[in-house]
């Protein structure tokens, strides 16, 4: 088990004829992800890696009946790629381009509302269940099937996680790398709801960053909602305050998102928090053990 | 990219927000011929730099003769400006804005940006304008009203009513505010802002609506498609380095301590340079190479880090995943041979070629330290500053 993808996904790749498409979409075919078509508007009916190539979601899906989209389109493109998935039917979309405008991302969040689908990112590493399905930019290698669930904000910071588990044989289930844009698809809560129905999850690594309020509205979900152990960790206490002009985002932030504040709720939440990164994978080996 | 006060004014008028009339002026002679273009016996000359907290710090004078909107200008024009938004440099002001003075009846505050809460454009608005306003949101949220803009739907007639009524307008001043609204959050979105800020909105004597200051920042992100915004860039007003790290494609922020850190990943970066003050030291910088390091990336992010006097002491900490590391550790040794490094090196590879990277440094001959792990480095690095 694993949560939202495993070696039956069928995955479609938008944008797989460009160069970031391209060379990231080998690679996952590589790693044993069943990619089953690409769409690339106007290179429709073309093969490129081996799988075939559409002008369009809707027909690509209807001829593939692939259920997940993986998209690399460039950035000023990127939000027309994302509505184009869900009106195509897909269950999960995967949106890797970083740099998209936000407030192209509040429109695609409030239409996607209408919609039966899941965004994870955008402007993240991807979802990856070791051995069965990559689908993203991080290094497969140093996963290894097993038993926890990995969800982070931070990309390089998701692999140290990754690799720490793997270093002491716990293995994982699924990592989510949920990007760490302001207005994004899944959450924190969307993923450690996942993880707590999951059976073969034993315990969750967080990573949070500053910023927001996302890690805080995650602990009190812990609090109530999750019974398994929780690893997490903050990246950012020694990040000086940003320069900034005016007053709303300190009024609308109201003294919040500090990651003295986000340790704090977490503690709160029982959660198992680390001061060093460089713990998360001790730490959860240490609970697992109890 | 912030705009000044005086590009975000003409911007409000483009949109027909009310603005009280202005000139530009780079000099005081453009500044006095400002008085005779806008008439009246009262103008404003205020320092336009990128940041708030102007008037406490001698940026925003009040004149009523020419030869004091003379003598204002020339203080202020070619100085630098230090508020407490500004850091402890201050910014450099090229520009005054000369402005007609206003009968201020009441002082507003109204500001626009993406909550990411709510995924959705709000406003927030009170009748505390003037004031410390985020004081006035810690201390008395009730006198703080927000509204969040669907944005299917728009912006509602229903929600400019409360904002209005919160403001305690009366029905003219409130139809009038509505107006205005609407035609900011049109700019807002056209304009692919992520933050409008008017502090103070005015009520003049006469009952009329007024931004009397206005800051608008815009997407960086969004820069792509606004090339009209883009052309009011000032760069005078942005960090040098940050600015040189943004050519080369590097995140680079300057900090106070004395050890550098080259990483790549904004979360990873973050990380290592907690892990740097969690052992003992202080991080000088926080420095993401981002995914595509090349030699060429790292050889200016080296120069970017040697540029900071106070460093002593250098961790690389690289998590290869696309990229591989005997390319990153190829790069660090031509880096360091063609920067001239004379500070302590430590480097924390991990990934794809990582023993390949590694063996690259342990024989290039270079006072590299290898470090094993995040914890090795970081109590290797802060050691090595310390020697």
């Amino acid at each position: 088990m694993s949560i939202l993808v495993n070696k039956e996904s069928k995955v479609v790749c938008q944008g797989i004829t460009g160069n970031q498409g391209s060379f990231h979409t080998e690679q996952c075919i590589e790693y044993g992800t069943k990619v089953v078509a690409g769409v690339t508007p106007g290179r429709g009916g073309e093969e490129h890696l081996g799988v075939p190539v559409y002008n369009t979601m809707r027909e690509a899906v209807a001829a593939t009946a692939a259920d997940v989209s993986m998209i690399y389109v460039p950035a000023p493109f990127a939000a027309d790629a994302i509505l184009e998935a869900a009106d195509s039917g897909v269950g999960l979309i995967v949106c890797i381009t970083e740099g998209i405008p936000v407030l192209d991302m509040v429109k695609v969040k409030s239409a996607l509302a209408s919609y039966d689908c899941r965004l994870i990112g955008p402007n993240c590493p991807g979802i990856i269940t070791p051995e069965e399905c990559k689908i993203g930019i991080m290094p497969g290698f140093i996963h290894q099937k097993g038993r926890i669930g990995v969800v982070s904000r931070s990309g390089t910071l998701t692999y140290e996680a990754v690799y720490q588990t793997t270093q002491n044989g716990l293995g994982q289930s699924t990592c989510v790398g949920i990007g760490g844009d302001p207005v994004r698809g899944m959450n924190f809560i969307d993923c450690l709801e996942l993880f707590q129905a999951d059976p073969e999850t034993d315990g969750i690594v967080m990573v949070g960053e500053i910023g927001g309020t996302d890690e805080e509205a995650a602990a009190e979900f812990i609090k109530s909602e999750v019974s398994k152990p929780v690893v997490a960790y903050i990246a950012g206490v020694t990040a000086p305050p940003g320069k900034r002009m005016g007053h709303a985002g300190a009024i609308i932030a109201g003294g919040k998102g500090t990651a003295d504040d986000k340790f704090r709720a977490l503690d709160a939440a029982g959660v198992a928090t680390v001061r060093s990164p460089a713990e998360l994978g001790s730490k959860m080996l240490e609970l697992l053990k109890d | 990219m912030n705009l000044h006060e005086y590009q975000s004014k003409q911007l409000f008028a483009k949109y027909g927000i009310p603005v009280p009339k202005g000139v530009p002026a780079k000099s005081a002679d453009d500044a006095v011929a400002a008085t005779k273009t806008l008439g009246g016996d009262l103008w404003v000359v205020k320092a336009q730099v990128h940041a708030g907290g102007r008037g406490k710090a001698g940026g925003v004078k009040l004149a009523r003769t020419a030869d004091e909107v003379r003598q204002y200008a020339t203080d202020m024009l070619g100085k630098k400006l230090v508020t407490h938004q500004s850091g402890p440099e201050g910014l450099p002001v090229d520009v005054v804005y000369v402005e007609a003075g206003s009968d201020i009846d009441r002082e507003l505050y109204l500001s626009m940006l993406v909550d990411r809460e709510v995924s959705k454009v709000s406003f927030i608005a009170s009748a505390a304008g003037g004031m410390d306003i985020e004081q006035v949101a810690a201390d008395t949220p009730e006198q703080i009203f927000t509204v969040a803009v669907s944005s299917d739907a728009g912006l509602q007639p229903y929600q400019a009513r409360q904002l209005a009524f919160g403001l305690g307008l009366d029905k003219g001043q409130a139809r009038q505010f509505e107006g205005l609204i609407q035609k900011l959050y049109r700019l807002f979105l056209e304009c692919d802002a992520s933050l409008v800020e008017i502090n103070p909105l005015i009520v003049t004597g006469a009952g009329d609506v007024i931004a009397l200051d206005g800051k608008i920042n815009i997407e960086e992100n969004a820069l792509f498609r606004q090339p009209d915004l883009e052309a009011m860039r000032d760069l005078n007003q942005e960090d040098e380095k940050e600015r040189e790290a943004a050519a080369h494609d590097l995140n680079y922020v300057s900090l106070d301590g004395n050890i550098a850190c080259m990483v790549n990943g904004a979360g990873l970066a973050m990380a290592t340079m907690d892990l740097i003050k969690l052992h003992g030291g202080e991080p000088a910088n926080f420095l993401d190479v981002g995914g595509g390091a090349t030699s060429e990336r790292v050889a200016a992010a080296f120069k970017l880090i040697l540029s900071n006097e106070n460093v002593s002491a250098i961790l690389v900490n690289i998590f290869g995943g696309i990229v591989r590391c005997d390319l990153i550790a190829e790069g660090i040794i031509s880096a360091v041979k063609e920067v001239g490094v004379n500070v302590p090196v430590v480097a924390r590879l991990e990934g794809t070629n990582v023993e390949k990277g590694r063996s690259l440094l342990a024989d290039s001959g270079l006072d590299i330290i290898a470090a094993k792990d995040l914890t090795d480095a970081a109590q290797k690095v802060v050691a090595a500053s310390k020697r």
